[in-house]
């Protein structure tokens, strides 16, 4: 086990490696400077300005020693200035963003389990009934439904058609992040996906064990129906829809950007966006391999627990 | 239901099991007798008989002829302003309004459809192109090859998708073209993938071994014994790709990096009028139900075409 996620953590430095130089390249390559003014219309800087400015950044050196720099300074966790807000660091911004982002992430990620979850094995215990048709709808809704266009929807249920039917203002805020209600509906927005998903999972695998001879052992044996059900079937059953959890972070820190936007969240999402636009070197870069060492430790920690909850599953 | 039972000890100990193997085999019988159908007319009849797949295909189709026809059918043009009529709730002459600049809504939603379904369909065939060759080809020589080919995708796995389709289409600018490089350089991992997965399995098999005995050539073999074999599960995964790309070009308009303005995509209209949702919340919530309606369709769509292709997946 141990040896396991050391390895696995010896792998992270290949693949960074390769997201960094792959990001570093289509950066570069694509034309375009974070030298040309951010305001349409705006004179360009004159030449000698453009290449003081490029001395100041390293951007003058070739391409390779610049990576060579960038990768030597990320080790010790330096990534310079933004370009954009150049009294900051890039790291005192993601110091400052980032845990509202992953806040947000966790609380969709909880309540996409603590719901998704129980759903999905009610809806294969009781099969074809109520449940199971609810079930089946949230789950395409989850699918189908981009989190944008969940969180218009709720801005719209909320906002527009609750107060005109009950003549009230219900609690969940529209925008911010300063207390609780402010975090209702970014998290409903962001958790449908991973909930629908989770939900469908949970159940296809739910009704495979339940078809098992070990369940109806337990059900001969004369175990109350809820004892079977909790004791034997959800713990296998459980085990497969694990191995979509990667992908499920994935869609959960990506999908955090749009949902962020649409409420006003000040997270990452819109320095993101707005230092891919403006050609915000080292903001991007650090953007990009902070999202790849999240994936992997996630991905990491999923094959881990996958062991530990299946014994029957060796690690290689 | 198969037609034959799963198991068989359970038909054996339950009473009545001479009434009901009788009944199988007058079952079986009548499936013998039934007239002989390809593979393709046998998906084709069981696609039909699925209610939620066929709603899919109406919508699809329904959709399309309003992306291929919507100048005929929308009222004004896409960009026309009518600055006596701005921001006009859904009326007779508006049935959705008029966005902040008065252009007609409901044409906008029209030609919106041109851009999600180009995308949709445009983008899967340029992942085709990539996808299956490379595949293909990682899948037949395996090796070395297939090594180097699939340590690359484990790199492009490991950093999500979405962020690098940001990531380009903020370099490349916006554009319908650029969209579709995007996509495509983006979305072939998963198909060559699955095409990988299958040739590595059909080389092995005594058909494949038997035409390469008797001196098939590396083409013939991939063209005529290999990808026919290939093809269930390539349809199904790009089938399952459209909606991601509908959803992909919808993410990028809404924030701003995906089709250039005036050109009207449902999620450039989210994105531009959800500020205003409160006060005209039909410019978002329109597009914003257009995108989920279509998303919707094509899971159905792909669900459907799944569990005829391949009955013994999905649904149990």
């Amino acid at each position: 086990m141990f040896q396991f996620i050391l390895r696995r953590l010896f792998w992270l430095v290949p693949t960074l490696l390769a997201i960094s130089l792959i990001t570093f390249l289509v950066m570069h390559a694509t034309p375009g400077s974070p030298l040309q003014p951010t305001a349409a219309n705006a004179n360009p800087l004159p030449p000698e300005a453009q290449a003081n400015l490029m001395r100041q950044y390293g951007l003058d050196r070739p391409l390779h020693e610049q990576y060579v720099i960038f990768v030597w300074k990320a080790v010790r966790l330096d990534f310079g200035n933004s370009y954009v807000y150049r009294t900051r660091e890039v790291t005192d911004i993601l110091a400052a963003t980032f845990p509202v982002s992953l806040h947000l992430g966790v609380m969709a990620m909880g309540f996409a389990i603590i719901v998704g979850v129980p759903l999905g094995v009610m809806a294969a215990v009781k099969r074809n009934g109520t449940i199971d048709y609810i079930a089946s709808i949230v789950a395409v809704l989850g699918v189908s439904f981009p989190n944008f266009v969940v969180g218009i929807f709720l801005i719209v249920i909320v906002v527009l058609v609750f107060p005109q039917i009950f003549g009230f203002h219900i609690i969940p805020r529209t925008g911010g992040w300063e207390s609780p209600v402010d975090w209702i509906l970014p998290t409903i927005a962001l958790g449908l996906q991973p909930l629908g998903i989770l939900a469908r999972y949970v159940r296809s695998s739910m009704v495979e064990v339940l078809h098992q001879d070990f369940i109806r052992t337990a059900q001969a044996k004369g175990l109350a129906q809820r004892r079977v059900i909790i004791g034997h079937a959800v713990k296998n059953g459980l085990i497969p829809p694990l191995t979509i959890a990667g992908p499920m972070f994935a869609a959960v820190a990506t999908g955090s950007f749009f949902v962020e936007y649409i409420f006003r969240v000040p997270g990452m999402g819109r320095f993101f966006v707005e230092s891919m636009s403006s050609r915000d070197y080292p903001m991007i870069m650090a953007v990009i391999l902070l999202y790849g060492v999240f994936l992997a430790i996630m991905n990491l920690v999923v094959d881990a627990l996958y062991s530990v909850i299946d014994p029957r599953i060796r690690l290689s | 239901m198969g037609v034959f039972p799963k198991r068989g000890g359970d038909q054996a100990a339950t009473p009545g099991a001479g009434v009901q193997s009788q009944a199988m085999r007058s079952d079986a019988l009548l499936h013998a007798a039934r007239p002989h159908r390809t593979l393709w007319r046998d998906a084709f009849s069981r696609l039909v008989s699925n209610r939620l797949a066929l709603f899919g295909a109406i919508i699809i189709l329904g959709i399309t002829f309003l992306a291929v026809f919507a100048p005929l059918i929308a009222p004004s043009h896409y960009a026309y302003q009518d600055y006596g009529a701005i921001t006009q709730s859904p009326s007779r002459e508006w049935p959705m309004g008029t966005d902040l600049v008065g252009r007609d809504m409901l044409s906008r939603m029209i030609y919106g459809a041109r851009v999600s379904m180009a995308v949709g369909l445009g983008a899967q065939i340029i992942v085709l192109l990539i996808g299956v060759p490379i595949g293909a080809i990682a899948g037949y020589m395996s090796g070395k090859v297939d090594n180097l080919l699939m340590r690359f995708v484990d790199v492009m796995y490991a950093f999500p998708q979405l962020l690098f389709v940001i990531l380009i289409m903020s370099m490349l600018g916006r554009g319908l073209q650029n969209i579709f490089i995007a996509i495509g350089v983006t979305g072939w991992v998963t198909l060559a993938r699955v095409t990988r997965a299958e040739f590595l399995s059909l080389r092995e098999q005594d058909h494949v071994l038997a035409a390469r005995s008797i001196g098939a050539g590396p083409w013939r073999l991939i063209t005529k014994h290999m990808m026919p074999n290939a093809l269930t599960p390539i349809i199904v995964t790009l089938t399952f790709g459209i909606p991601l790309a509908i959803f992909t070009e919808a993410a990028l308009s809404f924030i701003g990096v995906g089709i250039s303005p005036p050109t009207p995509s449902w999620g450039g209209m989210v994105g531009d009028n959800q500020s205003y949702i409160r006060s005209y919340w039909y410019l978002s919530l329109f597009p914003a139900l257009a995108i989920a309606l279509v998303m919707m369709a094509f899971t159905f769509f792909g669900d459907g075409l799944r569990d005829a292709l391949d009955p013994r997946s999905g649904k149990r």
